[in-house]
């Protein structure tokens, strides 16, 4: 096979953890390549200048076993915290947590809002399905109102986050949400936050069939990937405002988009400062 | 008087289903958790029961399990009756409450599918989740089957409720070897296990008629008391247990003990195990004996408080006790069960040989073969007239 013919995702995953352990239809292996495109369209032939992070769900498992570099696989929710200290000893490192909304907004939701208060140098990549999937489809943080599942067989009486809005009012310096039916502007954002100084977060809309689609009856992956490419996206410099994410009110786009000082940044100047 | 046969229902159940059908007719006022592999069904099955209109239940589905049993103990502190589930590192992340829960005598149960703790990441069963939780106070009892992981719920919150103990009492069954397989189990009509409990009657509730501060502040003058009244509260468990059992075994012609005694009488090489590998132990048992070996089993039930008398009872004139545990206490002197074992047996007068066989981590499986090659070695060791501290079964070396 000449080498234009092999998938430029390969130079960067163990070809012997592969085929991946995800269902058919799930919306990881999206997000998967919108990440090594981004990776790759950076220059990058490898993973070397790397290090991920990754917690405890399904989305936990697109870095841990399957790219090529050093990886943390680490306990549920506590992601951004071990690669907080990842990066605070080895700021050479470009330090990525993949991971899902269960494990980054519930259970580890108050890491991810400090790590965007304190502006830390990391790029986060939140694959939200909005269901607890690996456990069998439970209600989470980000479930819609009224949705099915397994613990909420009566309809989700609670209201969901909107992630990016929440991080982004969290101080991140970089946001945006994207989808499994859009992996070009995904990518080009992922790039973006991978070479943005500070905290940047990436949402990825990402359909979960197996969990989300049955128990609320969202169809397979086709028809939500579908209803993911129907979402509005934001006109640029519009005003954030506040809404409660449903299933077509839930906008895409650039969410924060600044450049100030990182965790890293505001160490270096209070250290000239002594 | 034993509850008529056309009055129970039988069903086949997981041991996380039998669990919900217990919880469910407890008449529980709270209920909150987070999902974690294998007890997930336990939940599910009750969110179940709660949404049909079964039981009169809130069910909070909290972003954690620190939030779960902090909700628990804030339910329970206004005279609840409440309960959690949880496993492996969902426990290990309460461990913090679970100190408070039984500090503040909240009579909570909590049930739990025993599981291995991270790293690496491993859903399987092993009991490191539960000693971990070995010294937070809460009462502890292990289950070996569907039936009685579903009794013993029930019993729970009757030994947990009582005035001369009120401390949360954690229900332990094997991850997946239990949680999710299938038994029959007999279950009691539900105005039964209603008259059984009665209603919660809490001493000292938050009531704004008689306001009350629980947990606050106390220093080097009554710190030291509290936990001297909760260490007396916890050596009161077995009188209470033997109580609660003995009245529930009318209803149902069951009980279990706090040890489960197999062919112990002349046994002179007991097997010492908890959980679901009594089943195998048993078994193991009877094959030997039918070839001549005086083989025993103690079944350990209740881990904590540990039924010192009862074991040393049981014990009696073995030459050799055989401990087989799925759980390691790194760098100390035997692992958990067996270190309990070594100090009970302290002041017996003929101390028997303690072996310490450490098997099972991260749900290996621990099939008869493995027992026999523990007794081997016992009789080896028995012969030469030592053995090592401990030693671990079934694992590349």
């Amino acid at each position: 096979m000449t080498e234009s013919q092999i998938h430029f995702a390969r130079q960067f995953l163990r070809e012997e953890a592969l085929p991946s352990p995800f269902c058919p239809g799930c919306g990881n292996g999206i997000v998967t390549n919108s990440f090594l495109k981004a990776v790759n369209d950076l220059g990058h032939s490898d993973l070397r200048k790397f290090a991920f992070v990754s917690g405890i769900g399904c989305g936990a498992w697109i870095p841990s076993p399957h790219f090529k570099a050093d990886t943390l696989h680490t306990t549920h929710g506590r992601a951004v915290a071990f690669a907080t200290g990842l990066k605070a000893a080895n700021p050479e490192l470009e330090v990525v947590v993949i991971s899902g909304d269960g494990d980054l907004a519930a259970i580890g939701g108050n890491h991810l809002i400090h790590a965007a208060r304190r502006n830390m140098d990391l790029t986060v990549i939140c694959a939200n399905n909005w269901i607890y999937g690996m456990t069998g489809g439970q209600v989470g943080p980000t479930t819609f109102t009224g949705d099915r599942t397994t613990t909420s067989p009566y309809g989700n009486p609670e209201r969901p986050f909107d992630l990016a809005r929440l991080v982004a009012a969290s101080g991140a310096n970089f946001v945006a949400r994207w989808t499994t039916a859009h992996p070009i502007p995904a990518a080009r954002a992922i790039r973006t936050a991978l070479e943005r100084r500070g905290f940047s977060f990436i949402e990825m809309l990402s359909q979960c069939p197996t969990a989300y689609g049955r128990r609320t009856k969202s169809g397979d992956a086709v028809d939500m990937i579908k209803w993911m490419k129907s979402l509005p996206v934001r006109k640029k410099d519009e005003p954030l405002g506040h809404r409660v994410p449903t299933k077509d009110l839930l906008d895409l786009g650039v969410f924060a988009d600044r450049d100030e000082p990182s965790f890293l940044q505001s160490m270096e100047k209070m250290k000239e400062q002594i | 008087m034993t509850v008529a046969k056309d009055k129970i229902s039988i069903e086949g159940l997981t041991g996380d289903a039998a669990i919900a059908h217990a919880l469910k007719q407890c008449d529980l006022d709270v209920l909150a958790a987070y999902p974690i592999t294998p007890q997930t069904i336990i939940v599910e099955d009750f969110q179940k029961f709660a949404a049909d209109g079964e039981v009169q239940t809130a069910v909070i589905p909290v972003e954690s399990e620190h939030s779960a049993m902090s909700a628990c103990v804030g339910a329970s502190a206004t005279g609840a009756r409440v309960a959690t589930a949880s496993a492996s590192a969902g426990l290990a992340l309460m461990w913090e409450i679970l100190y408070c829960a039984a500090s503040m005598r909240m009579p909570i149960v909590f049930t739990v599918a025993n599981r291995a703790l991270s790293a690496p990441i491993n859903i399987h069963n092993d009991h490191s989740d539960g000693m971990g939780m070995r010294d937070s106070g809460f009462v502890q009892l292990y289950c070996q089957s569907s039936q009685e992981a579903y009794d013993t719920t029930i019993m729970a919150f009757k030994i947990a409720e009582d005035h001369d103990i009120l401390l949360p009492v954690m229900v332990g069954i094997d991850g997946f070897i239990l949680s999710h397989n299938v038994e029959r189990v007999e279950m009691l009509p539900t105005d039964v296990v209603t008259d059984f409990l009665g209603i919660r009657e809490p001493v000292q509730p938050l009531h704004p008629d008689k306001p009350i501060t629980m947990g606050p502040l106390a220093l080097t003058d009554y710190y030291f008391e509290f936990k001297e009244q909760q260490d007396r509260a916890i050596q009161e468990v077995p009188k209470i247990y033997k109580k609660v059992e003995k009245e529930f075994e009318k209803l149902t012609g069951r009980s279990y003990g706090m040890i489960e005694e197999y062919k112990t009488d002349d046994a002179e090489i007991i097997i010492l195990a908890m959980s679901t590998m009594g089943g195998t132990a048993k078994a193991v048992a009877d094959v030997l004996r039918e070839k001549g070996e005086k083989v025993g089993v103690i079944r350990l039930k209740m881990f904590r408080p540990f039924p010192v008398e009862e074991i040393c009872k049981a014990i009696g004139d073995a030459k050799a006790v055989m401990i087989f545990e799925k759980a390691m206490s790194f760098g100390a002197v035997t692992h958990p069960l067996a270190m309990e074992i070594r100090s009970a047996l302290y002041e017996a007068e003929n101390r028997p040989m303690v072996l310490d066989f450490v098997v099972g981590l991260g749900g290996r499986d621990v099939p008869p073969t493995t027992f026999v090659e523990g007794y081997e070695k016992t009789k080896k060791y028995l012969e030469k007239g030592e053995a090592p501290l401990y030693e671990t079964l079934g694992v590349r070396k």
